[in-house]
């Protein structure tokens, strides 16, 4: 599977990770949903050490699309609570 | 998925098949890609430009007020052993008010940098992207029929479409902080204008410069305390000469003394 962080890069993940990774992420999401930035930012850092740790970086030129899209590592709580798309996070 | 990256999948996806999805002929399809990610290349390129000459100015800036701050200390020293106390305190105002602006330039600069780095490697993967791109339409073109021609396409312009909207969100992150470090340098420049940084010797020898001069620092409550003790002190439009100042209302006591309890304050602050 191959996960993009958010102007940091792409990389490949084995499927042994995937499901910590799940678990990771509905965390960060329950933590955004209680407005609680200090859990949130927490998790998020797990989550991007998991991805940074197990997974193999992308060459530059490699043309592959991305399974999953994180958000970039310095996201607010206030951008994560968001519609990713309303805030300009996702510039048109 | 429900979750954080979910969210943000969706989001990204979406913005990437808009990117994609203008032209049905896989010929028309390569061209238009390759078009649009040169443009965005051009993009980024200016927008490190732009987070460069944020950076500069703001340097600038803290070169300046580097200057004030060895200045003012100087001149804070000179006026204590004086026994200018309240020329002392009009130095020491005013390189604190620098010394708040140098930390706030400081991190800044560091923000900055970490754009112009953020930046620069998205440029360089996007780069990377659009070359392998440019190589492989060429087989493509060149191997395969057109319905064939057309997932191949779409798969490698995939790739490419999403660091494009990559590249365009780090863009839009750059210019966000850009603006926030413009408002900063802005509000450092009417400082500076105001001669807030300025000489304190400078100050002629009427109330009225020294009276807006202190005017620029009224943000500070502690300050604009200072001013009223001061002219309390003074009486309006007196065109005293500094080492007067006999009764301060911190202890009252004659100025030697007074001179050295400024010393202590003045160290503390560098």
């Amino acid at each position: 599977m191959i996960v993009r962080v958010s102007t940091e890069g792409q990389y490949e993940l084995k499927d042994e990770a995937l499901e910590r990774l799940h678990e990771l992420d509905n965390a960060c999401q329950a933590a955004v949903e209680a407005g609680d930035g200090e859990r949130f930012h927490g998790c998020y850092e797990q989550l991007l050490e998991l991805i940074r740790n197990e997974g193999e970086e992308l060459q530059d030129d490699d043309l592959r699309g991305s399974d999953l899209t994180l958000p970039p590592p310095d996201i607010t709580l206030e951008e994560a609570q968001s519609e990713f798309s309303a805030h300009g996070l996702i510039p048109d | 998925m429900a979750g954080l990256t979910g969210r943000m999948s969706t989001v990204v996806k979406a913005k990437v098949s808009k990117l994609l999805d203008r032209a049905e002929d896989p010929a028309e399809t390569l061209d238009y890609s390759y078009q649009k990610q040169v443009e965005q290349l051009q993009n980024v390129k200016k927008g490190i430009a732009d987070v460069v000459t944020a950076k500069k100015r703001l340097q600038m800036q803290e070169a300046t007020l580097k200057q004030s701050v060895v200045k003012l200390d100087t001149q804070a020293r000179q006026a204590v052993s004086a026994g200018q106390e309240d020329l002392a305190r009009t130095a020491l105002e005013r390189k604190n008010v620098a010394q708040t602006e140098l930390q706030g330039l400081d991190t800044q600069v560091t923000e900055l940098e970490d754009q112009q780095q953020k930046l620069t490697d998205s440029e360089q993967k996007l780069r990377a992207k659009i070359e392998a791109f440019r190589t492989k339409k060429e087989v493509i073109k060149a191997q395969y029929s057109a319905a064939e021609a057309q997932v191949k396409i779409s798969e490698a312009a995939t790739g490419v479409g999403e660091q494009m909207a990559d590249v365009g969100l780090a863009m839009q992150r750059a210019v966000d902080k850009t603006e926030n470090m413009k408002a900063r340098a802005d509000a450092v420049s009417e400082l500076e204008a105001a001669g807030t940084f300025d000489d304190v010797t400078a100050l002629g020898s009427g109330e009225d410069d020294i009276d807006r001069q202190l005017k620029q620092l009224s943000s500070q409550p502690a300050v604009d305390d200072e001013l009223a003790k001061m002219k309390g002190e003074l009486g309006q439009g007196v065109s005293a000469p500094p080492a007067q100042i006999e009764a301060p209302a911190e202890g009252g006591e004659e100025s030697a003394p007074a001179a050295a309890d400024a010393q202590p304050a003045e160290d503390g602050q560098a």
